[in-house]
Order: C-alpha cells, then sequence, then structure tokens
C-alpha cells in the first residue's frame, strides 16, 4: 500500500498556544486512521489544517496524487515575503488570488464536523446535489437555458444523490428539510454529503458524538463500508475508545499538540506513554 | 373617494414599486450572502441610467430606429456593463476587508458611492441629461377630463419586472447555480469544504444584483426621460427600505416590499400630500425597524449555538 497523506512536522501556533507541534503522520492509501486524544489535544486543529480550514504556518501536507504530491499547504496562499525565493513568492501570490479551501476540497478530501454543519435551509437531496457542485456544469446560461448538457449533469448529479441516500437509508426522506431529520439521520448525512464531492480521502470529526450504542454500530458498519466498497481512505476522530479499537486499521495518538504515539490498535493501547496521556501517570 | 384616482395611484404604485423591488433585490441578496448593506448599490442603478443614454446615442449613430430593437440592445447593453461594474466594485472595495469587522465594508461602501457619484458629476456633466420617448401610447379609460390611464411604457416596465424576477427565481431556486449561492448563504465555510469557490459565487452575486439594478435604471429612465447624477442616492435608500419590508435577506421579501413601499408612496402622495412622500416612505422605515426589525417575510434572526 501507498502512503496518500504525508504530514511533515506541522505546526501551528495561536498567539502564545501552541496548537500543534511538529505534528509529522503519514496515512495509508485504503485505510481507517484514528486520530485520538484527550479533549485540547489539538485533533479537530490538526482536521482544519489537512482540510484548509486553517493555513499551517509550517510543514508540508502532501497529498499523493498521480504526479508529484500536492502540498495543501500552498493551495491556500501566503503572505508575500520579499526574501524568499521568487518562484515561491509568485506561487504564494498566485494562489492567493485564486486558491482558497474549496482547492483542498477539489483536491480530494472531504470532512465533516463534530457540531453538524448541513444546509439546515435546504433539502436533504439538495444537500447531496450542492456537494456534487464541482463536477456539475455550472454555466449560468445553460441552466439558465436549461440545455440537454446541463439537464444530464443535473440528472447524473440525482442519480448519485439517491445512491448515496439508499445506502443511509433517507431515500424516503429526500424532500424534507435536512433540519428536519433526526440527530442520527443528520450525522449519515453530512457524512454522504462529503462522500459526494467523491473524495479520496474523508476526514470524519467525532462521527460517533451522541449516537446511541445501536447507531454507533450502524456508523461502525458504514464507515468500514467506505473503506471497502468505496476505496475512500477515511481520517477518523473519536472518542469512542470500543468503536475506534474496532474500526482503525492504524491509530496515531496526540496530547498537547504532539504525536505521543502511533501504531496498530494493540501497540497503542498497550504503549505507556498513551495510558499515562489518558489517565494521569504516577511519575506526576 | 375618486375610483379613477384610486386606481391611477395604484397603476402607479405597482410601476413604481416593481422598480424598487429590482433594486431591492440587489440589497437583500448582498446582504444574504455576506451579510452587508452595500450602500453603493443605487449608484450602480445611476450609472446603468447613464449607458442607457449612451448605448441609446450609439445605436442611433448606427442608424437603428426600431423602439424595441433600441431597447432591448440598450438593456443589454446596461446589463452587461453593468454587472462587470458590480464585481469590480466587490473585488476591489469588499473583498479585501472580507475578514474586517463589519463596519470596514459599509464605510467603504459609502466612498465607492461618493466616488461613482462624483465621477459621473465630472465625466457627464452636472445637469440633467434626458432620453426621448421610445414608446408612446397608452391605455386610457373614462372621460375626457377624467380619466384613469396606462402608458405603454407603464405596462412594459411591470412586465419585463416580473419576467426578471420571474426568472431569478428560477435560477435561485432550481439551478445548480442557485444551490451553490444559497449553501454560501448559509454556511460560507462549509460551501469551501465542498468544493464550491465562494469568492466566485460571491461575485457572481454582486453581477446578477447590479444586472437587475441595471434592468430598472434602463426601464425608469426610458419613462421618465430625465436623470442626473443624484439620482441614485434616494432610489437606492427606498429601495434599501423595501428590502428592510420586506426582509432583509428574503428574496420575495424584496420584491414584495418594493410593490407595497411603491404602492404606499404613491397612494400618500395621490390622496394626502405628494411633497412628502419621501419622509412617508422613510417613517415607513423607521417604523419597520422598531416593530418589526426582521420585516415582513424575514426570519428573526436566531443566534447559532
Amino acid at each position: 500500500m501507498s502512503t496518500l497523506l504525508d504530514l511533515n512536522s506541522v505546526s501551528l501556533q495561536f498567539g502564545g498556544i501552541i496548537a500543534l507541534n511538529r505534528v509529522s503522520l503519514s496515512v495509508e492509501e485504503g485505510s481507517i486512521t484514528a486520530i485520538i486524544g484527550p479533549n485540547g489535544a489539538g485533533k479537530t486543529t490538526l482536521f482544519n489544517c489537512i482540510t484548509g480550514f486553517y493555513r499551517a504556518q509550517d510543514g508540508q501536507i502532501l497529498l499523493s496524487t498521480k504526479h508529484k504530491p500536492l502540498d495543501l499547504v500552498q493551495l491556500l496562499g501566503g503572505k508575500f515575503r520579499l526574501f524568499d525565493a521568487p518562484w515561491s513568492n509568485i506561487k504564494k501570490v498566485f494562489y492567493g488570488f485564486f486558491g482558497g479551501t474549496h482547492l483542498v476540497a477539489r483536491a480530494g478530501i472531504a470532512r465533516t464536523f463534530q457540531n453538524i454543519r448541513l444546509f439546515s435551509e435546504m433539502t436533504v437531496v439538495e444537500n447531496l446535489l450542492v456537494a456534487q457542485h464541482r463536477h456539475l456544469n455550472r454555466n449560468v446560461l445553460a441552466g439558465f437555458l436549461n440545455l440537454p448538457g446541463y439537464r444530464k449533469a443535473e440528472a447524473k448529479a440525482l442519480e448519485c444523490a439517491f445512491f448515496w441516500l439508499d445506502i443511509i437509508g433517507l431515500s424516503d426522506l429526500a424532500n424534507q428539510p435536512a433540519a428536519a431529520l433526526s440527530y442520527g439521520n443528520q450525522r449519515r448525512l453530512e457524512i454522504a454529503r462529503a462522500m459526494c464531492t467523491e473524495p479520496r480521502l474523508i476526514c470524519l470529526d467525532e462521527p460517533a458524538a451522541g449516537l446511541n450504542p445501536n447507531e454507533t454500530d450502524q456508523l461502525s458498519l458504514l464507515v468500514k463500508r467506505l473503506r471497502d466498497e468505496f476505496k475512500v481512505t477515511v481520517l477518523v476522530i473519536e472518542h469512542d475508545m470500543s468503536l475506534v479499537m474496532s474500526i482503525s486499521d492504524h491509530i496515531v495518538v496526540l496530547n498537547y499538540g504532539e504525536v505521543i504515539a502511533k501504531g496498530s490498535p494493540k501497540e497503542v493501547q498497550a504503549n505507556p506513554k498513551v495510558l499515562a496521556a489518558y489517565l494521569g501517570s504516577d511519575e506526576d | 373617494m375618486d375610483l379613477y384616482v384610486l386606481g391611477q395611484q395604484i397603476v402607479n404604485g405597482l410601476v413604481l414599486g416593481s422598480t424598487y423591488g429590482l433594486i431591492a433585490v440587489g440589497y437583500t441578496m448582498v446582504y444574504g450572502i455576506i451579510g452587508m448593506i452595500n450602500f453603493a448599490h443605487g449608484e450602480v442603478y445611476m450609472v446603468s441610467a447613464y449607458l442607457t443614454a449612451i448605448g441609446l446615442a450609439v445605436l442611433a449613430y448606427f442608424g437603428i430606429s426600431s423602439p424595441w430593437l433600441l431597447i432591448s440592445l440598450t438593456m443589454v447593453f446596461a446589463i452587461l456593463f453593468t454587472s462587470l461594474l458590480g464585481i469590480t466594485i466587490e473585488r476591489l472595495a469588499y473583498r479585501p476587508l472580507r475578514k474586517a469587522n463589519r463596519l470596514a465594508p459599509l464605510i467603504s461602501a459609502i466612498g465607492v458611492s461618493l466616488i461613482l457619484q462624483n465621477y459621473v458629476q465630472l465625466s457627464q456633466g452636472a445637469k440633467n441629461q434626458g432620453v426621448p420617448t421610445l414608446i408612446e401610447g397608452v391605455f386610457r379609460m373614462g372621460s375626457e377630463d377624467h380619466f384613469f390611464q396606462i402608458t405603454y411604457m407603464q405596462m412594459l416596465i411591470v412586465v419585463v419586472a416580473l419576467i426578471a424576477m420571474g426568472l431569478l427565481n428560477f435560477v435561485v431556486q432550481k439551478t445548480a447555480l442557485g444551490r451553490a449561492c444559497r449553501a454560501t448563504q448559509q454556511d460560507r465555510q462549509m460551501a469551501q469544504i465542498l468544493g464550491i469557490d465562494t469568492d466566485k459565487v460571491i461575485a457572481l452575486v454582486f453581477g446578477i444584483g447590479a444586472a437587475l439594478a441595471a434592468v430598472a435604471g434602463v426601464l425608469i429612465t426610458l419613462n421618465y426621460g430625465s436623470f442626473d447624477f443624484f439620482v441614485g442616492f434616494v432610489t437606492g435608500i427606498k429601495a434599501f427600505t423595501a428590502a428592510v419590508l420586506g426582509g432583509i435577506g428574503s428574496l420575495p421579501g424584496a420584491m414584495l416590499g418594493g410593490i407595497l413601499l411603491g404602492l404606499a408612496e404613491s397612494l400618500f402622495s395621490g390622496f394626502v400630500n405628494s411633497d412628502y412622500k419621501d419622509v412617508f416612505a422613510f417613517a415607513l422605515l423607521v417604523g419597520i425597524l422598531i416593530f418589526r426589525p426582521s420585516g415582513l417575510l424575514g426570519k428573526p434572526s436566531v443566534e447559532k449555538v
């Protein structure tokens, strides 16, 4: 297996607080990788850097592509600094004008949020359609005149939306406003929406938060299915340890913005540093 | 009460109101998508009035004399140029301030408004300009000195305004682009994460708003025949009032607010006092802000937790 995502000493500070301190990790293509750690360890911040929400101040986030790896940090543009190499400054200015978070999504990274962020005033199916925006014919005139090409693209998008609704079992509720769904359904809809962007890597931020045990089981099946059936690499933040241990191929443990352990579930469980981070160590 | 006068004022109100509605759409869409009041929008309308005159002059130079051809070509010219202006204003004056506090783009908007006013005054002269009447003819009911009338131009205004709003509604509700607009309006960051270029969407919204202002500008200019560099101010503020009346951020609200404000204003000037019609319109604005700040169709803003 090859590496899909490679983080190379990524750092981020907020004022005096070091949120991420030289975080390096790699995610294998086709794996489920979990990021765990106590509250405030920097897990969500790391997600925000990977998905282009925040711009990492230092380090590289490399996504493998067919050609050479793409540095996601650069896509966000950056401050022009006179003494940088001219080429890197030109790049910064270019991405400052034309870059942005949307390019990270277009590179193939999708995410869900800890607090659900559906478009609550849109219907369930519209939420899935909007996620396919970049695949659609976006020409205003084509939509205006309802040209055949536009209609075909819309029909395809609709088909894809219903395919996912079927998988998450919400086909009957397609035309309900998203806000009317139950909490568990909203969570699954958010995953389906992320999948509609056709990502290579999907980042799930505490997908099981607030779910009952039954819903959690369904979720773990869905996540495994994403990997096995749809060949998507999954990166997941989760506090539910039994879920994490049962689905992950690989676990990364963060504490105070630093990676303190990585490895298979068994290795991580046996690691004394991890136990110390979660339970407090005797030496303290 | 004289029914002819009442009917006449209602017609005048509908005509006035549909143009307010067209301009109000620009305020409401921009507010909806980036939460700022684009005070330069009235000036965009004013520029489109000048573009009408320029367009007509150029077309006349090429010997085109059919009024329908003149109107439609002028409309296309004004729409293209004005939407470009709208997009440029957004790019230069508002986008650099996207992350600043809410007051900064507001001040910037006032600045743009002043720049446009003064530029037009300098380049086109301060005196009133006029365009010839293109569509003559009137539909009239009643006797010789006691009647009720609708000019064909007025009919055209209402019809075109309705078509423009219908098209806009279609685009926003039914097309992929409209979905992207609504998504950006509800949660801009999330829209970005789904791969939508929200900067483009915002620019487009400015373009659409300016295009509708241009439609209104061409129609009003052809109807009244005269304009100057200052027409954008009062009309802009009126349209803003209409947007607030309907519920700012809501598209049907802008249209409804425009028509209601037009009716209120023209009934007031017909039956009470035409000198105080502006006072009445703005008193209405104050009243709405006090008693129903979210407008007729607007949703009361709920803080997201």
